[in-house]
């Protein structure tokens, strides 16, 4: 803690260079970075580079649901070992689905998506200068990117990588001759997790302490955009479930390694009896999924935030019900540490406790309507403005109604007797928390790109992007609802060998052609990425006509964020097409003072400062005189 | 000039200070998870922890809270400005830190060589043991790194500002290290029979 503060201390030095001539080299202002602006550009595309690692994994396994029977000769050059005569190995197939889960969920979606945009518009829709510790911010970002190389690297270990499933259930992931996945590469899998969790709370408590601490004047917490919101209580979330999964990480690294049974019992390899007894492995399940299921809200949270965002500007509209909306997001925050039970409706428990976690998950459905509806009132009648965030936003709203939907069937204790492990399961989140978080990202990168590279997107090349990728995901997920009802299990190698399963292989052909279609859609995003990163047309200062305070800064970056003094904020981030105001949109910089003709009583509801009570007695004397 | 007016943000040092309290609350929630695992474990088959805890634990918690005092004792001085007596009981508080780290290594001595009570059994709770205190004494090395790193500023011309946010950051980890042993012991002593 205290090298940090000598670090920062350094600082006060430049009071006398208003300039800026900060000298920095290449390694200080690219590499360690410990600018945010710089640290959010470098987690946005180590994310991408993950993505589409994760994409090019999927499509592997795919292809060998779509033609178990056939051999790829290109497999086997590409693959080498882990795919002998051009098919995938069978293990290798479980790596595959491991490490595509395991890098998505947490990779992508958590780190892409939160350190992304938490970085990015935390210091600068609050009026901050940098986070609370840049230091602890670099560190954060450097954790994530060696917890990345760490987790590529198992894929050139002998026995490949960890398989046991991004969940990593004992005693799978706990004996580490179970199955070569459950060798170096679950070892390598381990290590990497670790860091990367270390990473995340390091991000996560810079998260919070920047976004309670460092709020420029006049930004109380009720006139944070929701983006903020959604981050605050997304790293809070992080803050407390992550430790819960190193305590049963290190259990399990005990078991591994120092020959405990916490998780083992009755095991036996080879026809040899094992030596552990009396462990459960039911006990690494509640530890996992008490940090699995904030998890899956530490994924979805900041996508909802940022759509809440993109929704309102493109609508040009106030969105609906903002109050509401904080307090559907606290209320997915609480509820959803205790629901994890809902993981393990069919490992025995106790059928009274599972009616509990199914009262309780069918309880978060309560705020997430909340927030849908909020949505949908927020476009009805909208100016609606389709740039290509937009339709991202858009998108993220039916993904989230479509697999949310799903989730009350899973929901419930006595359905998942059947639907428990089953294709129902993966298409339920790969829609609700897959997709939509993944279009809540893109929406984010299409709507602040200007913000990060002072250059615009292609709009055209969004809109190809947008529908190929759209239509493209429902053609996968959807089919599989249809095989999950007919009690298709996940994560199995080969639908020939079951004959009740041979009949959804043409289906799997289907799903495996729409992926690759939608896969190479992603080419699209990617071309338009990189290109207009360099080559694109040049942003205006605040092209989407936005009120919160990013878009008052300068497009340059610069160390600091606003050249003068931070400007104080006034007035909510909504005040889009307020009756009586010349312009469709008031910046949040903009005081009531210098919109009397389209100020409202309401206004002044909540803080009412000295001019404030004035415009109201105002008001008051002339409705007296009137 | 006008650009650093609101820049007296880099000095301050509350959002730091804050940190470290988010910071308690994950260690807080890792120890809550392990204990957690505990009960449940114990719950599910009828293992429960029958051995009784060494006597070493009992030294090491009355050592761990003597530190506590003398950390307090070396903040309160430092408050004063008083380095020689900051100086002195932070030399005090490292060397009990120790103490505590020995004793605890003493305990695991006890437990597997006196007691046979090893850390792979095929009764986990007594594992739990281990682990409790391993993972403890990894908080209690971190702690040590925070005092030596105020012991070494006092020794520097630190301005004192610095001096007393490191005192403070040392003094708030080093309570809430004794603070969690205690829980993990009595804890621990609950549970025994």
């Amino acid at each position: 803690m205290s090298t940090l503060s000598v670090h920062d201390h350094g600082v006060a030095h430049h009071d006398h260079d208003h300039e800026h001539h900060h000298n920095e080299s290449f390694w200080t202002k690219y590499i360690f970075s410990q600018d945010h602006k710089m640290i959010a550009r470098q987690f946005l595309i180590t994310g991408i580079v993950m993505a589409v690692i994760a994409m090019i994994l999927s499509i592997l396994f795919r292809i060998q649901l779509a033609y178990p029977e056939k051999s790829f000769p290109l497999m086997e050059t590409l693959l080498g070992r882990f795919a002998p005569g051009g098919r995938l190995d069978t293990n290798f197939y479980l790596s595959l689905v491991t490490i595509h889960g395991t890098i998505m969920v947490f990779f992508v979606l958590t780190a892409g998506l939160s350190g992304t945009f938490s970085n990015l518009l935390i210091p600068y829709q609050l009026g901050a200068r940098d986070m609370a510790s840049p230091f602890m911010n670099m560190l954060s970002y450097w954790l994530f990117f060696v917890a990345s190389v760490i987790m590529m690297a198992s894929f050139f270990v002998e026995k490949g990588p960890a398989g046991p499933g991004w969940t990593i259930y004992p005693p799978l992931s706990a004996l580490p001759k179970a199955m070569p996945g459950s060798g170096m590469g679950m070892t390598l899998w381990l290590i990497s997790m670790t860091l990367f969790v270390a990473s995340q709370l390091m991000g996560g408590i810079n998260y919070v302490s920047t976004i309670l601490n460092m709020r420029t004047k006049g930004m109380d917490l009720w006139k944070m955009p929701l983006t903020i919101w959604a981050f605050f209580l997304t790293a809070i979330l992080g803050i407390l479930a992550f430790p819960v999964l190193v305590a049963g990480v290190v259990l399990l690294i005990f078991d591994r390694s120092f020959g405990t049974s916490f998780y083992l019992s009755d095991i036996v390899i080879q026809g040899q009896v094992m030596p552990m007894e009396g462990g459960s492995p039911i006990l690494f399940q509640h530890l996992f999924w008490f940090l699995g299921h904030p998890e899956v809200y530490i994924v979805i949270m900041p996508a909802l935030g940022i759509s809440s965002e993109v929704i309102a500007t493109n609508s040009r509209k106030p969105i609906f019900g903002y109050h509401a909306m904080v307090y559907s997001l606290i209320g997915i925050t609480v509820l959803s540490f205790i629901v994890w039970g809902h993981h393990m409706f069919v490992t025995g428990m106790n059928p009274f406790l599972g009616g509990v976690f199914m009262i309780t998950t069918l309880i978060i459905a309560v705020p997430s309507a909340v927030k849908t509806f909020n949505y949908l009132a927020t476009l009805w009648r909208g100016n609606i403005q389709f740039t290509p965030a937009m339709l991202f936003a858009i998108g993220l709203v039916s993904f989230f109604i479509s697999g949310g939907i799903t989730g009350i069937f899973l929901g419930n204790a006595a359905l998942d007797i059947n639907l428990h492990d089953t294709y129902f399961v993966v298409a339920h989140f790969h829609l609700v928390m897959g997709s939509a978080a993944i279009f809540g990202m893109l929406a984010g990168v299409y709507h602040w790109f200007p913000k990060m590279f002072g250059r615009m997107m292609d709009e055209k090349l969004g809109y190809l992007h947008f529908w190929l990728t759209f239509i493209g995901a429902y053609l996968v997920f959807f089919p599989m609802h249809f095989m999950g009802l007919d009690g298709v299990p996940r994560r199995y190698y080969s639908f020939t060998e079951i004959e009740s399963l041979k009949q959804w292989v043409s289906v799997n052909t289907f799903i495996t052609w729409a992926a690759i279609f939608a896969a190479l859609a992603q080419v699209a995003f990617l071309f338009n990425f990189f290109y207009s990163m360099f080559f694109g047309k040049k942003a205006p200062q605040n092209p989407w006509n936005s009120t919160t305070l990013e878009w008052t800064t300068p497009v340059e970056h610069i160390h600091g964020n606003w050249p003068g003094e931070i400007p104080t904020v006034y007035r909510w981030p909504y005040d889009y097409s307020k009756p009586g105001h010349d312009e469709d949109f008031i910046p949040q910089t903009v005081p009531f003072s210098q919109t009397l003709s389209s100020n409202l009583p309401h206004d002044f509801e909540d803080h009412a400062s000295h001019d404030n009570h004035e415009w109201v007695n105002t008001q008051k004397s002339n409705e007296e005189v009137k | 000039m006008a650009q650093f007016q609101q820049d007296k943000g880099k000095l301050d040092l509350t959002p730091k200070r804050f940190n470290m309290w988010l910071f308690l609350f994950t260690s807080f929630m890792f120890f809550a998870a392990l204990t957690s695992g505990f009960i449940v474990y114990i719950g599910g088959k009828g293992h429960g922890l029958n051995i009784k805890m060494p006597a070493a634990f009992m030294y090491s918690t009355a050592i761990i809270m003597i530190s506590s005092i003398t950390v307090f004792l070396a903040s309160t001085a430092a408050k004063k400005s008083d380095v020689a007596k900051q100086r002195a009981f932070l030399w005090l508080t490292l060397l009990l830190g120790v103490g505590f780290f020995a004793m605890q290594i003493y305990a695991w001595y006890v437990l597997s060589f006196e007691m046979h009570a090893f850390l792979s059994n095929p009764n986990a709770s007594i594992s739990f043991v281990y682990v409790f205190s391993l993972m403890h004494l990894i908080h209690i090395l971190a702690g040590l790194v925070l005092l030596i790193i105020s012991l070494v500023s006092t020794y520097r011309k630190t301005p004192q500002v610095l001096n007393l946010f490191r005192m403070e950051m040392s003094s708030i980890f080093w309570h809430f290290v004794d603070i969690i042993w205690i829980y993990l012991y009595v804890f621990l002593l609950l549970n025994q029979n």
